[in-house]
C-alpha cells in the first residue's frame, strides 16, 4: 500500500501490509515504480482529494491513461484536512474553507468522470456511511486488471463540517446518506432532483489491456526480432 | 488568532505598537503592511498560517493583493515569478517539501533577477516525514541565487521581511530573497513584537518601479531565452556579481531601518565576542538559548561568546573570519547535516572563511536539532566545555552529533 501526504494518506499506518508513505501528491509515481518492478504484486494507493487532484493531479490522469494495474482509494473530504481546511479542487463552488472565508469561487472536479475520461477501466464511488458496500467496491477494484479508482466521500468534521455548518461526524454521515443515490435511482430522477445529489456504486467497468500486458507484448516483439 | 491580529492591525494604523504575536502572525502582518500586488501560495505546515491569515486580509479588503490559491508549490513559485516578471511586487511563503518542490523555479527566479520575497519556515525534509524545525530545507536552496536571511525570533522575522523587500528590489541587487524562521519554535510561539505603523512601513518600502518588465508593449523584452555555450556562462556569472556586492546594500538598508525604527541589524550579531576565547556560531532560534548559556558561563568566569549569522547568503566570509580570529576554539552549530562526515553547510562556510588566515582558531562542528530535536542551555554549555578541553589538549572530534541517541 502506497500513500501520499494528508490525513487520508496516513491510512497505511493502520494496516498490516507492506507500506510506503511518500511525499505530497506523488503516491502514484512511487506505486508505478513498484508495480513495474514487481508486476505480480497487488498495489493499492491511498490518497486524498488534494493529494491526488491538486498537487498530484498530473500523475492521476497519466496513471489512468496507461491503465496501469493499480487500485486507488481516494478519500474525498472536499478539503485539505491536514493543513487545516483550505479549499481543494473538490470543494463545491460557494462552500467555505480557511482560504475561502466568503465562499469558494472555483469549480470542482468530478473525480470519477475525470478518471474515466483519462482511461481508468474501473471507477466507483462510495461513502463512509455506506460502509457495507465499500469493501465490495474496493474488492472489485482490486480484481480489475487495470487502473481502478474508488472515490470515497468522507467527512472532515473539524474543518469542512464546522466551516460549512454541516455539523459533527454523525450529521455529516447523515448528509451522505441523504445525498447519495444509486445509478438506478438516478435514472428515474430529473436533473433538478439530481442537482444536489451524487451517484454511488460502480460507475464504469471496461476491459482494456493494462500497461504491464502491453509492455510484455513489446518485450516479446523486440526479443523475437533478435532471434 | 484573528482577534489578536485585528487588534494588531488596528493598532498599527497609527503608531508603533507592541503586541503578543506568533512568528507566523508577525510575518502575515508584515505582509499586510507590505501589501504586495500578487501572492500565490499552497499550504504546508508550519508555514500555512502565514498565507492563510494573509488570505483573510485579502478577503476582508485590507490589502489590494491578488491572491491565488494554486495547486502546488511548483505553481506557487511559477505564478509568483510570472507576476514579478510582469512588474508586480510578488510574494509567496512555504516550508520544507514545499521549498523542495520549488527548487526548479528558485533558480529561474534568481536567473531572471526577479526580486521575489518569500518567508520560509524552516522544517526538516522527508524521509521519514517530520514537521518540526531544522535547516535542511533552506540549506538545500543555498546556491540557488537567493539572498537568505535567518531570524532568531518573531521580531526579527517581522523586521527582516520588511527589510527583505528593500534588499531584493535594490537596483544594485535585484535578487530574490528568503527570510527564514525556525518551524514551531518561532512560527508557533507567541512573543511580544513591536509593530511599526502601516504608514511608516509603506514609507520605508516605497513603491517598486522595475526598470523593464514583460507586458511592456512599447519596449518588449525576452526573458529566459535560449542561451547555449555562447552566453550562458556570462549570464550566470552576472548573477554572482550582485550577490557578492549585496552585503554593503544590506547594511545600508539595515542602517536606514535602525534610524527609522530603532532596531539594529548587521550581517551577523556578536554576543560577548570582544574578548571571547570560546565561541559558537549559530543560526536562528538557538541563538536565544545560546545567549543564556553564554551569560551563565561568563558569570563563572569563562570567556564565552556567540556569533549569530543573520545573512547566510551572501555569506559574510571576511567579516566572520575577523570576528572569530582571536578565539582559541570555535564550535559551529549546524541544524542540518552534509551526511559526509564533515559536518553541515555552516561548518563548510566558516572553515572556508578562515582557511587562508595564518593564525586561526580550532574549529569543530556540532550537528544538532534535526527534525526539531530539542536543544537546551545545558547542551550548549557542554559544547563550551568541549571547546575548553579542545583548546587545552588539542584533542578534538571534528564533527559531533549533539543530542542523538546511539
Ligand atoms: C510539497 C508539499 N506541499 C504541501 C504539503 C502540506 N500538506 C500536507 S497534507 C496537505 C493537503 C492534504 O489534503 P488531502 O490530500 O485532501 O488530504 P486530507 O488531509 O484532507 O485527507 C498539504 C497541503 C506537503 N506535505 N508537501
Amino acid at each position: 500500500m502506497v500513500s501520499g501526504i494528508g490525513c487520508s494518506s496516513r491510512a497505511p499506518g493502520y494496516v498490516d501490509f507492506n507500506t510506503l508513505h511518500t511525499t505530497h501528491g506523488r503516491a502514484l509515481p512511487f506505486a508505478t515504480g513498484i508495480k513495474l518492478a514487481k508486476p505480480e504484486m497487488t498495489v493499492i494507493v491511498v490518497t486524498g482529494d488534494g493529494d491526488a487532484t491538486a498537487i498530484g493531479g498530473n500523475h492521476l490522469i497519466h496513471a489512468a491513461r496507461r491503465n496501469l494495474d493499480l487500485t486507488v482509494v481516494l478519500f474525498n473530504n472536499s478539503t485539505y484536512g491536514m493543513t487545516s481546511g483550505q479549499y481543494s479542487p473538490t470543494t463545491p463552488t460557494g462552500a467555505f474553507g480557511t482560504t475561502a472565508p466568503y465562499g469558494n469561487a472555483e469549480q470542482p472536479f468530478d473525480i470519477c468522470n475525470l478518471a474515466e475520461a483519462a482511461g481508468a477501466t474501473y471507477v466507483a464511488r462510495g461513502t463512509t456511511y455506506h460502509a457495507k458496500v465499500l469493501p465490495n467496491l474496493i474488492e472489485k477494484a482490486i480484481s480489475n486488471k487495470g487502473f481502478s479508482l474508488v472515490e470515497t466521500i468522507t467527512q472532515c468534521p473539524i474543518y469542512f463540517g464546522r466551516m460549512n455548518k454541516i455539523g459533527n461526524s454523525v450529521e455529516m454521515m447523515k448528509w451522505q446518506k441523504e445525498h447519495a443515490v444509486t445509478k438506478k435511482q438516478a435514472e428515474t430522477m430529473s436533473p433538478e432532483e439530481l442537482a444536489d445529489k451524487f451517484i454511488i456504486g460502480e460507475l464504469c467497468h471496461k476491459t482494456k489491456p493494462d500497461y504491464c500486458e502491453l509492455y510484455d507484448r513489446i518485450i516479446e516483439k523486440a526479443q523475437a526480432s533478435i532471434k | 488568532m484573528a482577534k489578536v491580529l485585528d487588534d494588531a492591525a488596528k493598532a498599527a494604523q497609527g503608531k508603533a505598537t507592541k503586541r503578543a504575536l506568533t512568528g507566523n502572525e508577525a510575518v502575515a502582518l508584515a505582509m499586510r503592511q507590505i501589501n504586495p500586488d500578487v501572492v500565490a501560495a499552497y499550504p504546508i505546515t508550519p508555514a500555512t498560517e502565514i498565507v492563510q491569515i494573509f488570505s483573510t486580509y485579502v478577503a476582508d479588503g485590507l490589502v489590494n493583493t491578488e491572491f491565488v490559491a494554486v495547486e502546488s508549490e511548483h505553481s506557487a513559485m511559477s505564478a509568483t515569478l510570472g507576476a514579478s516578471a510582469a512588474g508586480a511586487r510578488a510574494m509567496t511563503g512555504t516550508s520544507s517539501q514545499g521549498l523542495a518542490l520549488m527548487w526548479e523555479m528558485l533558480y529561474i527566479c534568481a536567473g531572471l533577477r526577479l526580486p521575489v520575497v518569500m518567508p520560509v519556515v524552516n522544517r526538516a525534509l522527508s524521509a521519514p516525514i517530520n514537521i518540526h524545525g531544522d535547516h535542511s530545507d533552506t540549506m538545500g536552496a543555498r546556491d540557488a541565487g537567493w539572498i537568505q536571511i535567518f531570524s532568531e525570533n518573531s521580531q526579527e522575522a517581522y523586521d527582516n521581511l520588511i527589510q527583505a523587500i528593500r534588499i531584493a528590489e535594490h537596483p544594485e541587487i535585484l535578487l530574490p530573497t528568503m527570510v527564514t524562521m525556525d518551524g514551531f519554535i518561532i512560527s508557533h510561539a507567541m512573543e511580544v513584537v513591536e509593530i511599526q505603523s502601516d504608514e511608516d512601513v509603506r514609507k520605508f518600502l516605497g513603491t517598486y518601479k522595475p526598470e523593464r518588465t514583460v507586458l511592456d508593449i512599447d519596449r518588449p523584452i525576452t526573458m529566459g531565452g535560449l542561451d547555449f555555450t555562447d552566453y550562458y556562462f556570462e549570464h550566470r556569472r552576472s548573477i554572482a556579481e550582485p550577490m557578492i556586492n549585496a552585503k554593503q546594500y544590506i547594511l545600508e538598508v539595515a542602517a536606514e531601518f535602525e534610524q527609522k525604527f530603532g532596531r539594529k541589524y548587521g550581517l551577523f550579531e556578536e554576543y560577548k565576542m570582544e574578548d571571547a576565547d570560546y565561541a559558537i556560531v549559530v543560526l536562528g532560534s538557538t541563538a536565544g538559548t545560546a545567549k543564556i548559556a553564554v551569560d551563565e558561563l561568563r558569570a563563572q568566569g569563562v570567556k564565552a561568546g556567540m556569533l549569530k549569522i543573520r545573512v547566510f547568503r551572501p555569506f559574510p566570509y571576511e567579516e566572520i573570519a575577523e570576528a572569530i580570529a582571536k578565539c582559541k576554539a570555535v564550535a559551529v552549530m549546524d541544524r542540518s547535516d552534509g551526511l559526509a562526515g564533515r559536518g553541515g553547510p555552516v561548518f563548510g562556510e566558516v572553515r572556508n572563511a578562515i582557511c587562508d588566515m595564518e593564525k586561526k582558531p580550532i574549529t569543530v562542528d556540532y550537528v544538532y536539532g534535526l527534525g526539531g530535536r530539542d536543544i537546551d542551555v545545558e547542551m550548549i554549555k557542554s559544547v563550551y566545555s568541549d571547546l575548553q578541553r579542545i583548546a587545552a589538549t588539542g584533542d578534538k572530534a571534528l564533527v559531533t552529533y549533539l543530542g542523538v541517541r546511539d
